[in-house]
């Protein structure tokens, strides 16, 4: 049993660095530049690098000891007279000029600085140097002190070549994943873009409403699935069962749109059985409760059914029936307790998106819920909260499998025997 | 199974509501054809199609039969056939859109399956097969995609891919093959001592000839019925991301046409709305009474026990 209990919990170690290396790779490796996902490829360099040195884009990836900047653009070029054109001045912090001479001798760098609170300006020469292959690379530090910017950097001697600039970072493991990893340990999730409020705080206001509203559909959801799926196994083969198996076909085969439309039109606007829009008294969360139960009804019914239907061939069915017990009480007091196990494990999957809430219902009829927070990031690409989102509900489904694991291990003698 | 040697096609067309079904999808395989020849046509042709045709004289008009015995003055200049289920806010014909809708809709559902089932399909065969080291690193796999939340992972990655049709296909594709991959594993390690995998392997076959040819033809009923089934919820997935606006742009998705009709719905226009949902409803309906069908068919242990 120890032994179990151990091993299962050692294995959500790989499980969950795959989650966070999955969402990593989403949020930050596959969108190239999140700023221009967020801002438009038309936005310009200096707004992009603030946006990036805002939420921790400009770090490298994975680690280094230096950032791409986007002061300079890609595959500039010194100007003849020895500019280099930037696109905003670089602030405090330490520079490489990195590129490739076109002629052979030394290459010198000038940059023109400027203190921003006493308005001088200073010229400071810095020497390039050669670089690794001691061929004509050459790559030049420039160190600009706190307070000041620099206005303009000029190089001689290597006129028409092309050149870069990279931001020296605070350690090797100044880098996107790490900062992303030491925020979710710390608990800090970042800040929304689009709120511009801490990811945290817009989160826990969501969940109350989201668990109102979720928690009276799986609870009821599952109650009036399991009460059909009995009766199904009762009279199984005649007409109820072939009606309600059909009835449920039909509503799996609703589109969850149909349902939160139709039900909102035709329930609260046609019929005035319930209010439209809103999140103020309980009254309001009812219209939302019975469309989720009625639009997941269908496949749970269909599930509850087969479970049920699994166990009532079992021989200790038979044996109990032939002791001459009663079919109702062998369908609640045997049947009904085995087959609650891979119900369980149904239900129980779908308890972490308990938290996150419902995209659609909640938008719809105006709940301040978790689904309605992430379907607005998700529309105003507000990349902080749909990626807390997503990984707070893979965390969740992890230590929610977790514990259902641990309690068949309790409930059931065969898994800990395994 | 009754009738052994009959093929798997007759089989579902001896049973009534498997007939149907197929009947149904057949129809809708035709309009989607149909719709995708339009869509070709017009491109070649560089003209605007019928469905994306705009006439602000015709905004709003009820389907055809209404539209009878009301006299001329009522809809002037509109033939008795046109717009056979109505128009819209921009007096563009439903028909017209209902059927590229259809395109769209298979568009999702093949696409996403060539991406998802070959993952699936090849993960699971090799999980199963090896066991050990790979089947964990399977596993390892399979766990990680499943907790990702669903929904809002694929409107993430359609976020993150840009709004259109490429984002939809990876987001639903990627996300859905782990149910693929695990049903294919179970039934490769079914098979994976059977006496005719041992003879294979005693012959000196290569692990990739047995496994592709010896084993992946005993499990492919499983693909068959995996892709019966996430068929219809791909196309449901595609009608809730384009609904929300991030997924189809500019094409009439049913998901881009609930939308629109969804705010004239209060002023009365309900053809636009009610027959993109009963599109939806029995392409959907009719593959999962297939998926059903061609379960009980197949694979006698999934049996639903009608």
């Amino acid at each position: 049993m120890t032994r179990y209990l151990l091993l299962r919990i050692l294995e959500i170690i790989p499980t969950t660095a795959g989650v966070l290396l999955l969402t990593f790779t989403l949020f930050h490796v596959v969108p190239g530049s999140p700023a221009e996902v967020v801002l438009g490829k038309n936005a310009t360099a200096e707004s992009l690098a603030l946006f990036d040195t805002k939420y921790g884009y400009d770090k490298p990836l994975l680690s280094g000891n230096w950032a791409a900047s986007r002061a300079l653009a890609r595959g500039a070029v010194i100007a003849p007279n020895g500019t280099v054109p930037l696109s905003f001045p670089p602030g405090a912090g330490v520079w490489r000029l990195t590129g490739r001479s076109s002629e052979k001798w030394a290459v010198f760098v000038r940059v023109v600085l400027r203190h921003s609170i006493s308005g001088e300006r200073e010229t400071r020469r810095v020497d390039a140097v050669a670089g690794r292959t001691c061929g004509p690379d050459w790559s030049a530090c420039i160190t600009i002190p706190e307070g000041a910017v620099a206005e303009a950097i000029t190089v001689e001697g290597a006129a028409g070549a092309a050149v870069r600039i990279a931001r020296r970072t605070a350690h090797l493991f100044d880098s996107q994943l790490f900062h992303f990893l030491g925020g979710l340990l710390r608990g800090d999730l970042g800040e929304s873009s689009d709120l511009g409020r801490p990811v945290g705080a817009v989160l826990r206001e969501g969940v109350g409403p989201s668990l109102a509203l979720t928690v009276p559909i799986l609870v009821g959801g599952t109650v009036l699935a399991v009460l059909f799926g009995l009766w199904c196994a009762l009279c199984r083969g005649g007409t109820a069962d072939r009606s309600v198996l059909a009835v449920s076909t039909l509503l799996m085969s609703v589109n969850y749109v149909i349902w939160v439309l139709a039900g909102q039109f035709v329930l609260a606007y046609k019929l005035r059985l319930f209010p439209i829009w809103g999140f103020e008294h309980w009254t309001y969360l009812a219209l939302p409760v019975v469309i989720g139960i009625a639009s997941g009804l269908g496949r749970d019914i269909r599930f509850c059914r087969a479970a049920i239907l699994d166990e009532v061939d079992k021989p200790y069915v038979r044996t109990a029936l032939a002791k001459g017990l009663s079919m109702q009480r062998v369908m609640f007091r045997h049947v009904l307790r085995n087959s609650l196990i891979p119900i369980i494990t149904y239900v129980s999957l779908s308890v972490p998106f308990l938290f996150t809430g419902s995209l659609l219902l909640e938008s719809f009829f105006g709940i301040p819920g978790l689904g309605n927070v992430s379907l607005n990031a998700v529309h105003s690409k507000d990349m902080s909260v749909v990626r807390a989102v997503v990984v707070i509900g893979a965390l969740l489904y992890q230590g929610v499998n977790l514990l259902a694991d641990l309690s068949y291990a309790w409930l059931d003698p065969r898994v800990r025997l395994r | 199974m009754s009738g052994g040697t009959k093929s798997v096609g007759q089989r579902l067309w001896a049973r009534r509501d498997a007939r149907w079904s197929l009947i149904v999808v057949g129809i809708y395989l035709a309009a989607a054809i149909w719709g995708e020849c339009v869509y070709r046509i017009s491109r070649q042709a560089d003209r605007t199609p019928a469905y994306n045709r705009v006439d602000e004289t015709q905004r709003y008009l009820p389907p055809a039969p209404l539209r009878w015995g009301r006299g001329e003055p009522a809809y002037p200049g509109v033939s008795a056939w046109a717009y056979p289920l109505g128009s819209d806010n921009l007096g563009r014909d439903v028909l017209a859109r209902v059927i590229q809708g259809v395109r769209i809709a298979f568009h999702v559902g093949i696409i996403t399956s060539l991406i998802a089932l070959p993952l699936g399909v090849i993960l699971g065969c090799l999980g199963g097969y090896f066991g050990g080291r790979t089947d964990s690193v399977v596993n390892w796999l399979c766990a990680t995609v499943a907790s990702m939340p669903g929904l809002l992972f694929i409107l993430a990655v359609a976020l993150v891919v840009g709004p259109g049709l490429a984002g939809l296909y990876f987001g639903i594709g990627l996300t859905t093959w782990v149910g693929v991959c695990r049903n294919v594993r179970a039934e490769t390690i079914k098979h994976r001592d059977r006496a005719y995998v041992q003879a294979a392997q005693v012959l000196g076959y290569s692990h990739a000839r047995i496994l592709f040819r010896h084993i992946l033809p005993n499990v492919l009923h499983i693909v068959l019925i995996c892709f019966s089934l996430r068929f219809p919820s791909a196309v449901a997935t595609e009608v809730f991301v384009s609904f929300l606006g991030i997924g189809v742009q500019g094409e009439p998705s049913w998901g881009v046409m609930i939308n629109n009709a969804r705010l004239r719905l209060w002023q009365g226009v309900w053809w636009e709305m009610t027959f993109v949902s009963v599109a939806i409803f029995a392409l959907v309906m009719s593959f999962n009474q297939l998926a059903d069908a061609l379960r009980d068919e197949l694979d006698p242990a999934l049996r639903t026990g009608a």
